[in-house]
């Protein structure tokens, strides 16, 4: 297995192999990566405000996370964690569904018709073996659906990681899995996570293929997920991808980074931007330009400010309404606690 | 009809489940070896090892993976070896399977049906003999049920199987082949969270569920005998809770005995004493007994006796509450 991971577009914006994309494609994906960032950043913006809960941003992510999902196609699932905003709106989350979640409404997590993308898991872990049962189910059904699962270095900590790796591979689901490995879980740097000399290597031990891809260059991680998709989809089974990228915010708008981690290394990350390398691509290639950069960031921010506005004016929950999704039809002990809570 | 006992009406029910293409049955040694019960045995062979699956020794993976098969419309029963081993598969149960409708506000549902073994008698090794179904009851977006009888583990099972949302099964390790029963041949539902009305008295009201049910109703046979007049109630369902059967027994009788098998604390028994105190207090005659295992780790092979509620203790709580 090769250590060095895979980089397609340097961080100067030169490609160091061939580009699997179009300019037509990349200026899609660019537009992507920066509404997902203009998202991002206003999501934090409105938790200083107190408009939102707790949010989790994903700054410095957008490549990995576009990247993948770009290799997907709709009968495809999506399952990722609380960090994983932008691929789940990559295939089909909406930023309503985002943002409502973040107000606190259950009504965030209720995807779209048709789009497969399971609501986000907020504990760390348990949610890449359901990868592997959408993918198992899917081929049950006669379907070539592939399940893609998102997941930070922290959680191929938890024995649900072992457990989902090992299924993937004895049943040879069509799973792939993509380590965001952001160097840190809250205030734990990756090498107290593990003893292996990368994170790709445990693959191995699961009879798996494992890849290293840089996941700040958004060329790089399409392709090696697009190849694992392919394998996937056509009965080779799974691939375990470890995307090298950084968070360079906080774990969540209640931390605070600088008790752990150094300004200098935010500050070096910073330098190998997932998004500056893409538009340093396309302005080379006449297919950047300001007007059309400020013309996207504004666009989302008032969309974005739509959604927020539509999510607060959204009537909460009642006291009953909070019953209504526990059971396909309420048992008598809900019915009955349901009218207490109405009496209030 | 054929006489049935539990493990064949199990089998039975799982056989013509699997009729539906959309069903599979996953777990720790279900298939080639026909489950460390018997109760899947056979069905790997008729139905093939894609449908009937072996799985790799990890509770945690096989629930977490039925889960995901089960959104995409698959209809996975998951089997758990003892329910000493499903803790490891507790997380999935109560952080995804039992909350996705409500997370996703209906739009994803897992229908899957986890079998459990439980409870102690057979004297088997440490963690072989538990009573945990008190944990599951406190994991809400789940049902709970348990059957007694051959009769309702057939008719149970399959209707868990159609049921929109997941089921926690558990399967009375004691009882597998204790009782056989007429069992009809077709498929039939016994409908989740409707208790079972045994008998119809007048002085006292028996309320068990699973393993205890045989000596409920060992104990119903004596006082009967004794001369009195006893209301037996199989509860087969923990959740939803048939609390208007108990609450309409209490009001008749005056007098209750619940019985169960798992420690007395937080069990579930409390929980029935709690509705009939609410409900029907001032019908009572005399304070309402529980009958049940101790606060304690369940004693291995050589005393387990003294753990597992027996009929003596059963009657003798009948009569203190005669006596009252």
């Amino acid at each position: 297995m090769s250590h060095e991971p895979l980089q397609i577009l340097a961080p100067d914006g030169t490609l160091r192999g061939e580009s699997p994309l179009e300019i037509a494609e990349l200026r899609r994906l660019y537009q992507a990566m920066l509404s997902a960032r203009v998202f991002d950043r206003k999501a934090s913006a409105m938790q200083r405000q107190g408009r939102l809960a707790t949010y989790s941003p994903f700054e410095g992510q957008e490549a990995s996370q576009i990247g993948a999902a770009a290799a997907l196609s709709p009968q495809d699932w999506v399952v990722g964690s609380y960090r994983d905003g932008a691929a789940m709106w990559m295939h089909g989350y909406t930023w309503r569904n985002l943002l409502l979640g973040r107000t606190g409404d259950e009504r965030g997590g209720q995807t779209p018709e048709g789009v497969r993308v399971l609501p986000p898991s907020i504990t760390v872990g348990g949610h890449m073996i359901h990868a592997v049962g959408l993918a198992w189910g899917e081929r049950l059904l006669g379907s070539d659906g592939v399940a893609l699962t998102l997941f930070g270095d922290g959680a191929t900590s938890e024995g649900d990681f072992h457990e989902a790796m090992n299924f993937a591979a004895v049943f040879e689901t069509a799973t792939v899995f993509l380590c965001q490995n952001n160097g840190w879980a809250i205030s734990m740097p990756t090498e107290r996570q593990t003893r292996s000399e990368t994170i790709a290597h445990k693959a191995i031990a699961y009879g798996m293929e494992g890849r290293r891809v840089d996941g700040n260059d958004l060329l790089a991680t399409y392709q090696v997920t697009a190849a694992a998709v392919a394998d996937a989809r056509s009965g080779r089974g799974p691939t375990f991808i470890e995307a090298l990228t950084f968070r360079v915010g906080p774990h969540t708008t209640a931390d605070d980074p600088g008790r752990y981690r150094s300004e200098a290394s935010v500050t070096e990350w910073r330098e190998r931007d997932p998004l500056e390398r893409v538009r340093l691509y396309l302005a080379a290639h006449d297919a950047w330009d300001e007007a059309w950069q400020h013309e996207i960031e504004e666009v989302q921010a008032q969309a974005i400010e739509d959604v927020v506005a539509e999510a607060e004016a959204l009537a909460p929950f009642t006291a009953g309404e909070i019953f209504d999704a526990m059971y396909a039809a309420p048992t008598a002990q809900l019915r009955e606690q349901r009218a207490e809570a109405e009496r209030g | 009809m054929a006489e049935l006992n539990i493990a064949q009406a199990l089998n039975a029910a799982l056989s013509s489940a699997l009729e539906d293409e959309k069903v599979v049955l996953l777990g720790e040694d279900v298939g080639t070896t026909g489950g460390v019960f018997r109760v899947t045995d056979g069905l790997h062979q008729k139905y093939g090892p894609d449908r009937v699956i072996d799985t790799p020794v990890a509770e945690s993976g096989i629930v977490g993976a039925a889960f995901g098969m089960a959104i995409t419309g698959i209809r996975p029963i998951a089997e758990i070896q003892f329910m000493g081993f499903s803790y490891p598969a507790y997380d999935q149960i109560i952080n995804h399977v039992a909350r996705i409708r409500n997370r996703s506000r209906g739009r994803f549902t897992a229908p899957l049906v986890i079998r459990i073994p439980y409870g102690a008698g057979i004297g088997a090794a440490e963690h072989h003999s538990e009573s945990a179904e008190a944990i599951y009851v406190q994991a809400p977006g789940v049902k709970v049920v348990v059957p007694a009888t051959p009769y309702d583990a057939k008719g149970m099972l399959l209707a868990a199987i159609d049921d929109p949302d997941p089921v926690i099964f558990l399967e009375p390790i004691r009882l597998y082949r204790a009782i056989k029963q007429e069992v009809p041949d077709a498929p039939y539902r016994v409908p989740l969270g409707v208790a079972a009305h045994l008998r119809q008295g007048t002085d006292v009201s028996l309320v068990g569920y699973g393993s205890m049910m045989r000596e409920v109703n060992a104990a119903a046979d004596q006082l009967t005998a004794e001369g009195v007049s006893v209301d037996v109630i199989d509860l087969r369902s923990l959740v939803p809770f048939d609390a208007e059967l108990v609450v309409d027994s209490a009001q008749r009788t005056g007098r209750v005995v619940v019985v169960q098998e798992a420690p007395r604390s937080a069990g579930f028994a409390a929980e029935v004493v709690a509705q009939i105190q609410e409900k029907a207090l001032y019908s009572l005659n005399a304070p309402v007994e529980r009958v049940t295992g101790y606060d304690i780790v369940v004693p291995l092979r050589r005393a387990e006796k003294h753990f597992v509620p027996s009929v003596g203790r059963v009657v003798a709580a009948a009569r203190r509450t005669l006596e009252a």
